[in-house]
């Protein structure tokens, strides 16, 4: 994010972001969201303060993705309205960093690294500017924050899957946004990269960003983030770990799989003196909901 | 010319040589079969990388009625003295088929979108039913008073003897807007190809830009249909990026080779259709693509089959030659020296060893009989074991001081990996190059240094040390 020249418009983002610091980062109103007939998401109304890092969790099939594409206008609402920084997300589009799943794209595709990260620019570039010397420069910086910058020029296929997670991140910091939104970065990936997006989002918290993320670990929540949002296809909680992520709350979130649940909900509760980061390392309860 | 057949090498030197350059029917067909395949292999790019390679055969296909009704609307207004462009007017008939395509285009994604049937099932479904609409048409037009002069055949395999100066500038003109569009609009298209939810939260207008793609692939199929026809023209928009794919790994070197493939096989295909003029163009451009193609899938360097085949060979090998050095070092280094806490073995002692007999090295690892003899000559050859004679008629085998050193090396290393992948997460965020083949490449010093540790508290160090290394 260390670019040299600031655009008039991030001088006025910041400036707004300090004296208006009450503005809700995300504001959702009565959202509703259907698939033709069936809707996944139902009156959910949410406020996520700036600057923090948020975790959305829920089941399979909750509507956690679904929440993040219609709040940045990629899915249709049918009712409802959804405020980024206090405006509606098509003004606020230059704000929005973007992490999409990483098995969305062919990572086959004849391009390399530098050049993913590059994507991030087009949207201030405008049509028909090709990026030049300093998108790459930028693009090269945000390699680096991931820690990717030594694989620059390697063919995308030729990643490891984390790799090309950290890839992606690069290009969502190429957008020099102010929130970001990411969709289950830590999903399948090395503990390398789990570490390196855990840096990352601390940099990105300590820079006044707000990142909010679909996550499924639910042991990780308390080590990573500040609030949770804990979502069944209705909003069941919504605030900051400590008061949020609860045995209570995840009972009425994950419902009939309390079994498993109630291990990780005792874990939960009795972790209170944490041990340090990746120490601990990987153990069970990794993915779940996902049978 | 008459007497040698086709298929001679001589028929085709000879026709070269008696090929008339000054001709300009011959110059006018050369340049807009060339043309035809810049433009439908630089479009045929997106739409390869898109996933859509079926959608420039939907559209091919579908371009068939267009041109018929053109036609027949031409002919019906002439007759009723309403107007008179010439129903051959190659504009009228062009704009027939692109209208027509566009047509099946929107009734694809509108089955696609609005039932449970999939995009490659719909394209099936529109693409025959114009089609055979299209057929039908033909037929009664060919049947008909003006039909048979109608020329409208040459629309199914290409014609490109037919081509005249001024449907060749009309060729050009529109080669030349597709191209144009595509540099301007680069960035964006290789957006949607890659990542089109991205360029949507990025504020792109994906929406547009793929229905814009769609109608640039609808224009480099009706700039081929006269040369080509509806049948093959797809084949000009997928088999040269197809083939140019397997020589780049970038997407900007990729569409100029694609153009270059495709306007070769052009030229080619038009060239050999001017030397045999009963036949068809279409299948010679499309062959001479082909030729193409078949060269890049065989003999590409990175990508090729060949390269792949002998890659996954000799790696295969390696691992082979490795194993089999790691089981005789690991045989070795339990008959020297027991158990862990026996100190560290100088090479020395190698001369000590009775050798291990090759019944010893399948049992450490499942490979037949004739395998682990061919590794074993293998390395003998390289100098790194030697095999010695033995009172029960079989020799022994034991490793000769460089393929020590070398045996050393390569254990070293898959234990030093063993321990990485075991402690990995204790050592904190690394940016790890899993191709390396080697934990020193990619680790810093210190953490190399506990990973050293880790491999003496486990046990796991080397203790047959080659000179060098104590």
């Amino acid at each position: 994010m260390q670019t040299e020249n600031i655009s008039p418009l991030e001088v006025q983002i910041s400036e707004s972001a300090n004296s208006h610091a009450q503005i809700p980062a995300l504001e959702v109103h009565d959202l509703t969201v259907a698939y033709h007939r069936k809707p996944v998401l139902w009156d959910i109304d949410l406020s996520l303060p700036a600057g923090n890092l948020i975790a959305i969790i829920g089941p399979n099939g909750a509507g956690k993705s679904t929440l993040l594409k219609s709040v940045m206008g990629l899915l249709p609402i049918a009712s409802g309205w959804a405020k980024i920084h206090g405006k509606p997300w098509h003004e606020q589009r230059q704000l929005i960093g973007y992490v999409p799943q990483r098995e969305s794209v062919d990572w086959d595709f004849p391009t390399d690294a530098l050049d993913v990260v590059m994507m991030g620019a087009y949207g201030r570039l405008g049509w028909m500017r090709r990026p030049g010397k300093a998108e790459r420069e930028a693009a090269l910086n945000c390699l680096e924050q991931v820690g990717m910058a030594s694989f620059a020029n390697r063919q995308i296929s030729q990643l490891s899957g984390g790799q090309q997670q950290r890839v992606f991140l690069a290009r969502a910091l190429a957008q020099q946004a102010q929130i970001y939104f990411m969709d289950e970065p830590f999903a399948g990936v090395d503990a390398a990269t789990e570490s390196a997006i855990v840096t990352l989002l601390q940099d990105l918290k300590a820079n006044g960003k707000t990142v909010i993320v679909v996550h499924h670990d639910l042991e990780t929540v308390r080590e990573y983030f500040d609030w949770v949002v804990l979502l069944n296809m209705r909003l069941l909680a919504a605030g900051p770990v400590a008061t949020t992520f609860t045995r209570e709350n995840l009972q009425k979130t994950y419902g009939g799989k309390l079994t498993v649940l109630s291990a990780v909900a005792d874990a939960v509760s009795l972790d209170d003196a944490r041990q340090t980061p990746f120490a601990r390392g990987r153990k069970g309860a990794k993915t779940f909901g996902e049978n | 010319m008459e007497s040698t057949p086709f298929w001679s090498l001589k028929f085709w030197l000879e026709g070269l040589q008696s090929l008339d350059w000054t001709d300009p029917t011959l110059r006018w067909v050369v340049m807009g079969s060339v043309l035809l395949g810049v433009a439908a292999a630089v479009l045929g790019c997106f739409a390869f990388l898109r996933g859509r390679s079926l959608m420039g055969d939907a559209l091919a296909h579908a371009a068939l009625p267009g041109v018929c009704v053109a036609f027949g609307l031409a002919e019906w207004a002439r007759a009723r003295g309403l107007f008179d462009v010439g129903s051959k007017n190659l504009w009228l008939l062009l704009v027939g088929a692109g209208l027509s395509g566009m047509l099946a285009a929107w009734c694809i994604s509108f089955i696609a979108r609005n039932s449970r049937i999939k995009e490659d099932a719909a394209q099936a479904i529109v693409l025959s039913v114009f089609f055979g609409t299209g057929i039908l048409l033909l037929t009664r037009i060919q049947h008909g008073s003006s039909g048979s002069q109608s020329g409208l055949d040459k629309f199914l395999f290409g014609q490109a003897a037919s081509l005249v100066g001024s449907d060749v500038r009309t060729m050009a003109s529109m080669a030349v807007v597709l191209c144009v569009l595509t540099f301007v609009l680069y960035k964006e298209l290789k957006l949607l190809c890659f990542d089109q939810a991205f360029g949507r939260g990025l504020g792109l207008p994906m929406g547009f830009l793929d229905g814009l793609l769609l109608v640039m692939i609808v224009g480099a199929v009706v700039i081929g249909l006269q040369a080509v026809g509806v049948v093959l023209i797809s084949a000009m928009l997928i088999i040269p990026p197809a083939a140019a794919r397997f020589w780049t790994e970038k997407l900007h070197r990729m569409i100029p080779l694609a153009a270059l493939l495709g306007g070769l096989s052009g030229g080619l295909g038009a060239v050999m259709s001017a030397l045999a003029p009963r036949m068809p163009t279409g299948p010679l451009i499309v062959l001479a693509a082909t030729t193409m193609f078949t060269i890049s899938l065989l003999f590409a360097p990175q990508r090729g089959a060949l390269a792949r085949g002998w890659r996954l060979l000799s790696t295969r090998r390696m691992v082979r030659r490795e194993n089999a050095l790691r089981d005789l070092f690991e045989i070795t280094e339990e008959s020297l020296a027991p158990g862990t806490t026996t100190p560290d073995m100088p090479v020395e002692q190698l001369a000590h060893f009775e050798g291990a007999s090759e019944d010893d090295l399948r049992s450490k690892r499942g490979v037949t009989q004739a395998v682990l003899r061919g590794v074993l000559q293998e390395l003998k050859r390289a100098g790194w074991v030697e095999i010695m004679p033995h009172p029960t008629g079989k020799g022994r085998w034991r490793l000769t001081p460089a393929g020590l050193q070398k045996a050393y090396d390569v254990v070293r290393r898959h234990r030093l990996w063993e321990m990485f992948l075991m402690y990995e997460t204790s050592l904190g965020p690394q940016s790890i190059d899993r191709d390396a083949d080697a934990v020193e490449h990619f680790l810093p010093p210190e953490a190399l240094v506990h990973l050293e540790e880790m491999m003496r508290q486990n046990g796991l160090e080397p203790r047959l040390k080659p000179a060098a290394a104590s």
